[in-house]
């Protein structure tokens, strides 16, 4: 496709207003995560005063690494992601594939079933939540603070409008050949989704590593909390206003989506978009 | 009819893993929660006893409740209408051939990746009293001394910031994706007919960009309501409860107070205020957008 001359292009002296005035925004935008940025990497005297000959330390990050089990963190945030995304996957996927090719009797009403979800979140329903958790009793576990997220709304109807998309005719040549509707899923469905696949991966995997309030609530030990629990007991305990240690341990809780982000960054926007937009 | 029969069972078995997690933790809780309401909240030595409306009562004359669905109300009012403003100006500038528009679009997406509880510890640290970056700027201007988010007048204003700061560029995204599905020969025939620039954004970007802001809109009213992160890391809800939200009472009430028949009254009020919301988006707003 060649590209096509926009009318409306800007140029010339309205080009350069129209660009600073978006950096200008940019700026002002990445101004406190830079601000962090400085203060971690420097030695606490400079935390607050901006001399551009200031020493760069690593010491910040060393002493928030000893004074909180951030490894043990990161492992419970790693785990968490990975259950979470991989139940998702599983029971969204034939959840979806139910919903898009089989014309089933109150195949309406479960639909609406699961939609409501996207309104009555599991954000909100906390205390009920918290007395189910605990009557199962499996407070203050991993497993706890992923179930009430496994079943998707959002991914369910996003691999839904996906799936209807995939022309009949595939599907009945592959029933044709004599495949049972799961070899037809897996082997004909689930390769043509890839791309949604890998974008409802990014997105679920970063909304979960960011999750906070229902983590907080459900647990309440070293060996279960995720990471931004694990930031905020550090950052609200005994560190008194140590501000130069804190935005050391806020960076490294955020630093792998952050790079993650950076490294991969037009496909994390197209995956938002596509997840986005159906 | 054998093979519809066949249909719903295949279809129901591939259904029930999700259904069953479903039903477990989100209809039965909203439908526990309603139930609960209606109790009061079982203590060592008094079990739980129905009690009708008594805790709706309470409600309507807890201050605290008035105070934070207040609150609440001003914070989506804030948030809302800014960040979708901002989102899409953001993403008619980077959509535009600028300068570094690669960088500049990753600077507005950058707060999306960032988790809101480290976002608010930074945030927290710029708004310090003396040291903060924010005081060191208007110190530098010669204005006096503020604890932005220790004054009943600034403390909500300031957390609202942060919400718009983390969800404009979010949103963002979903705008831009709209304005690259606009077909480049409409801007060509608004241009031969010798529409301004203004004129072609209000006239053909605009109206076409609506399903997408219908959309953002039902995010960020979500939002609106589930966004309190940041409340728990800045201001706990004070100062006086001036930045206490619905979600953060009821986190409150729950969890510190353990009032949990109280907690329940209050997130069916929750529940019902996003009701409302998605009937008046869907029911009213939709039928005056048109589709393409």
């Amino acid at each position: 496709m060649t590209e096509r001359a926009d009318p409306y292009a800007p140029s010339g002296a309205w080009r350069t207003l129209e660009s600073g005035a978006a950096g200008l925004l940019a700026l002002l935008w990445v101004l406190p995560l830079a601000y962090a940025v400085w203060a971690a990497f420097h030695p606490a005297e400079f935390t607050t005063r901006f001399a551009l000959l200031a020493p760069l330390t690593l010491e910040n990050f060393e002493r928030a690494w000893a004074a909180a089990p951030f490894a043990r963190y990161f492992l419970n945030t790693f785990i968490l992601v990975t259950l979470i995304l991989a139940c998702q996957l599983v029971l969204c996927t034939l959840a979806a594939y139910a919903f898009a090719r089989y014309d089933f009797i109150g195949s309406n009403v479960a639909f609406a079933l699961v939609l409501a979800q996207l309104m009555i979140m599991p954000d909100v329903l906390i205390v009920e939540n918290y007395r189910t958790m605990s009557r199962i009793g499996i407070i203050d576990t991993i497993p706890a603070i992923a179930l009430p997220y496994v079943a998707s709304a959002f991914g369910i109807f996003l691999l839904r409008q996906t799936f209807k998309t995939v022309p009949k005719e595939l599907d009945d040549a592959a029933r044709v050949e004599g495949a049972t509707p799961l070899q037809v899923l897996l082997k004909v469905y689930v390769p043509l989704a890839k791309p949604i696949y890998v974008a409802y991966g990014l997105v679920s995997v970063s909304y979960h590593w960011n999750n906070f309030l229902w983590p907080l609530i459900v647990t309440n030990s070293v060996e279960a909390r995720p990471l931004t629990v694990g930031l905020q007991v550090f950052s609200s305990g005994d560190q008194g206003i140590d501000w130069a240690v804190i935005c050391a341990a806020t960076l490294m809780t955020s630093a792998p989506l952050l790079l993650g982000f950076l490294l991969f960054q037009r496909q994390f926007v197209q995956s938002f978009m596509r997840a986005g937009i159906r | 009819m054998n093979n519809r029969l066949t249909a719903t069972i295949h279809g129901w078995l591939l259904l029930l893993p999700a259904m069953a997690l479903l039903a477990l933790f989100t209809h039965w809780p909203a439908v526990a929660t309603f139930i609960d309401s209606f109790y009061s909240t079982p203590r060592p030595r008094r079990p739980a006893r129905f009690i009708g409306l008594d805790n709706y009562a309470t409600i309507a004359a807890d201050p605290v409740f008035w105070r934070s669905l207040w609150n609440n109300l001003i914070f989506a009012a804030g948030t809302i209408p800014v960040s979708i403003a901002l989102a899409i100006l953001m993403a008619v500038w980077v959509n535009d051939r600028i300068v570094g528009r690669t960088a500049i679009r990753m600077a507005y997406f950058t707060p999306t990746v960032l988790p809101m509880i480290a976002v608010a510890n930074i945030w927290l640290f710029f708004y310090t009293p003396q040291y903060g970056l924010l005081e060191q700027l208007t110190g530098a201007l010669g204005f006096s001394s503020h604890n932005w988010l220790g004054s009943q007048d600034t403390a909500l204003a300031a957390v609202t910031v942060v919400a718009i700061w983390k969800e404009a560029g979010f949103f963002m995204i979903f705008y831009l994706a709209a304005l690259q599905s606009i077909s480049p020969s409409l801007a060509e025939a608004a241009a031969l007919e010798g529409a301004s620039r203004w004129t072609f954004f209000r006239r053909v970007q605009f109206p076409l960009l609506m399903p997408t802001t219908l959309f953002v809109l039902v995010n960020a009213v979500i939002n609106a309501f589930r966004m309190v992160d940041h409340i728990i890391v800045m201001t706990r809800g004070g100062p006086d409860n001036a930045t206490t939200l619905l979600l953060y009472y009821i986190y409150q009430v729950g969890f510190n107070f353990w009032d949990t028949t109280y907690a329940a009254s209050l997130t069916t009020v929750l529940l019902a205020l996003l009701a409302l919301a998605a009937f008046i988006q869907y029911g009213v707003l939709e039928r005056r957008i048109h589709y393409r």
